[in-house]
């Protein structure tokens, strides 16, 4: 019998792509080695490296990476806080789901950044209003991966806890959000990635510090390879936060291997 | 302790499904409870189990709760609704948490279960290492450890091949007997009916009424020789006769969009 079970079964291994990886690095250095693009335009690796290194020495990037997390942290922190309350609550309760599905729906789809103005009106210059722009893009995503994993908890499982009388605060505790739990993480990885695109951008529209302000100086400055710098650093900041919510995924999914 | 169904009828949207149900489940009974698809056998046991308001009459518990009992009902459930993220022993410790029940006892209850229903050696086990009938066995152990007066069982075999089916029925016919408790098994398997029960009551196709009683008059432990087999074979062959118009016109029914 020929073989016609072949193939649909793709398979990340790591050799390939180190080499990819590497043969772009290598590519990209000869192209600016060999000087074919002007390197105002397009710094090469090692000038990147250089850079980081200067600013990593100089304190310079600390200062701004500590803003930015900062900043980056109060306004997912609180997003999400609120974000799992209101939640859940849609998820529960028809009065709640009524009133908030319809409010969701009109305001998930406003790009938050846009709000940023009138948020300075309100709350005045300085870090408030940047943090609440990142609360508010963290929110809604939030409250729409926590009420869809609240939706999605097996209907089997809460009949399972009524019918032994288990009281509401514990299903809700032991049942629902365990099992939601899944969704809420995934939740978390698009309000991260949300959270670090606000950031860069209510800096480069109005701070001194943080990276994103780093990077619309540097490019004021044409000075490329610092912007190129302040971009590699999004890059691994976007990377640790993904590898962290992966390794909380794998910690408290065990259960599901 | 004996729990009693008095004229209950039921419907979902104007669909009626139950009309007018007596039914008694005695202490100590087994009472299997056939009928055609989609008749209300499950919808019965929910308005058993609290879990269902009736449209129509009521749902008493008559005598005294037998002693030591933590929880006069409990229920067996067809996909044996474990808690996937917790372990065997967890699963069972879920139902008697917000007992009072100290934490020494509880250990003893939980031990005694697993114990009962030969589980001992999988305690810490989480459902998805287990086969169906050991996640069954887990979802009877779960069932027995708040010793109930009254368990309710919704087609606990139905999702088991037969193998698995056969093995348990013998484990079901033992525990049966040994344990005090008062039996509604719902099933569509009339095997399993004049197998485990002491008395079968046939529902009419829906609206579910009740249309045939019968006991079966031998010992529960005698059932599996080969001198009983004519007299069960008899009696299924009179339950089928009940039944078969009703599956019949069940099976042709195009479901209410
Ligand atoms: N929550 C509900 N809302 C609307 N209709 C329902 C609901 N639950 C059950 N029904 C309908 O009521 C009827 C009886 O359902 P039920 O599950 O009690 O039957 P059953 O005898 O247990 O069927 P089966 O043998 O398939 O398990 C079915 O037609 C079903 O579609
Ligand atoms: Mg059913």
């Amino acid at each position: 019998m020929p073989f016609r079970g072949r193939g649909f079964a793709p398979a990340a291994t790591a050799p390939p792509a180190i080499l990819a990886f590497a043969t772009l690095i290598t590519v990209w250095q000869a192209v600016g080695t060999a000087e074919w693009v002007n390197p105002l335009f397009l710094p090469s690796p090692a000038a990147i490296a250089r850079a980081l290194w200067t600013l990593a020495a100089s304190g310079e990037l600390w200062t701004h990476l500590t803003r930015s997390a900062l900043r980056v942290g109060g306004g997912w922190i609180a997003g999400t806080a609120g974000g799992l309350v209101v939640g859940c609550a849609v998820g529960l309760f028809s009065l709640t789901r009524s009133v908030g599905l319809s409010l969701v729906s009109a305001f998930y789809p406003i790009p938050k950044i846009a709000l940023l103005p009138l948020l300075i009106l309100w709350l005045g210059i300085g870090e408030t209003p940047k943090v609440a722009t990142i609360a508010l893009g963290v929110f809604f995503p939030t409250v729409i991966a926590v009420c869809g994993g609240v939706d999605q908890v097996p209907r089997n499982l809460i009949r399972m806890a009524q019918s032994f009388d288990v009281p509401f605060s514990t299903i809700l505790r032991r049942v629902i959000l365990p099992s939601a739990l899944p969704a809420i993480l995934s939740g978390f990885r698009i309000s991260s990635s949300t959270a670090l695109l606000l950031v860069v951008s209510s800096e480069m529209i109005g701070a001194d510090s943080g990276i994103g302000a780093f990077i619309t100086q540097a490019g004021n400055l044409m000075k490329t390879a610092d912007l190129l710098a302040g971009v590699v650093v999004l890059s691994i900041l976007g990377l640790v936060v993904a590898r962290t919510i992966s390794w909380l995924e794998r910690r408290a999914l065990r259960w599901r291997a | 302790m004996d729990l009693l169904a008095q004229a209950i009828g039921h419907s979902f949207d104007g669909l009626t499904v139950l009309a007018d149900v007596s039914l008694a489940i005695r202490s100590r009974e087994v009472v299997a409870i056939v009928g055609p698809s989609g008749c209300g056998k499950s919808t019965l046991l929910s308005i058993l189990g609290g879990l269902v308001v009736p449209a129509s009459g009521q749902v008493l518990i008559r005598g005294r709760e037998p002693p030591g009992c933590i929880s006069p009902i409990a229920a067996v459930f067809q996909d044996f609704a474990l808690l996937p993220w917790r372990s065997v022993e967890d699963n069972i410790r879920f139902v008697l948490d917000h007992r009072p029940v100290g934490p020494a006892e509880k250990r003893g209850i939980v031990a005694d279960a697993l114990r009962r229903t030969g589980l001992s050696e999988f305690a810490a086990a989480y459902p998805r290492q287990l086969s169906g009938g050991m996640k069954q066995r887990v979802g009877i152990a779960r069932a027995l450890a708040v010793r109930p007066a009254i368990l309710l069982m919704d087609e606990p075999l139905s999702a088991l091949d037969s193998q698995t089916r056969a093995v348990l029925i013998e484990d079901l016919t033992r525990l049966l007997d040994a344990e005090r408790v008062g039996v509604a098994y719902v099933t569509h398997t009339l095997d399993e009916a004049v197998r485990l029960a002491d008395r079968v009551v046939v529902l009419s196709a829906r609206p579910g009424r009740i249309q045939d009683v019968a006991d079966v008059g031998i010992p529960r432990s005698e059932r599996a020789r080969p001198s009983a087999q004519k007299e069960l074979a008899a009696l299924q062959a009179r339950l089928w006769a009940s039944i078969r118009d009703g599956a019949i016109a069940a099976e042709r029914e195009v479901a209410r969009a």
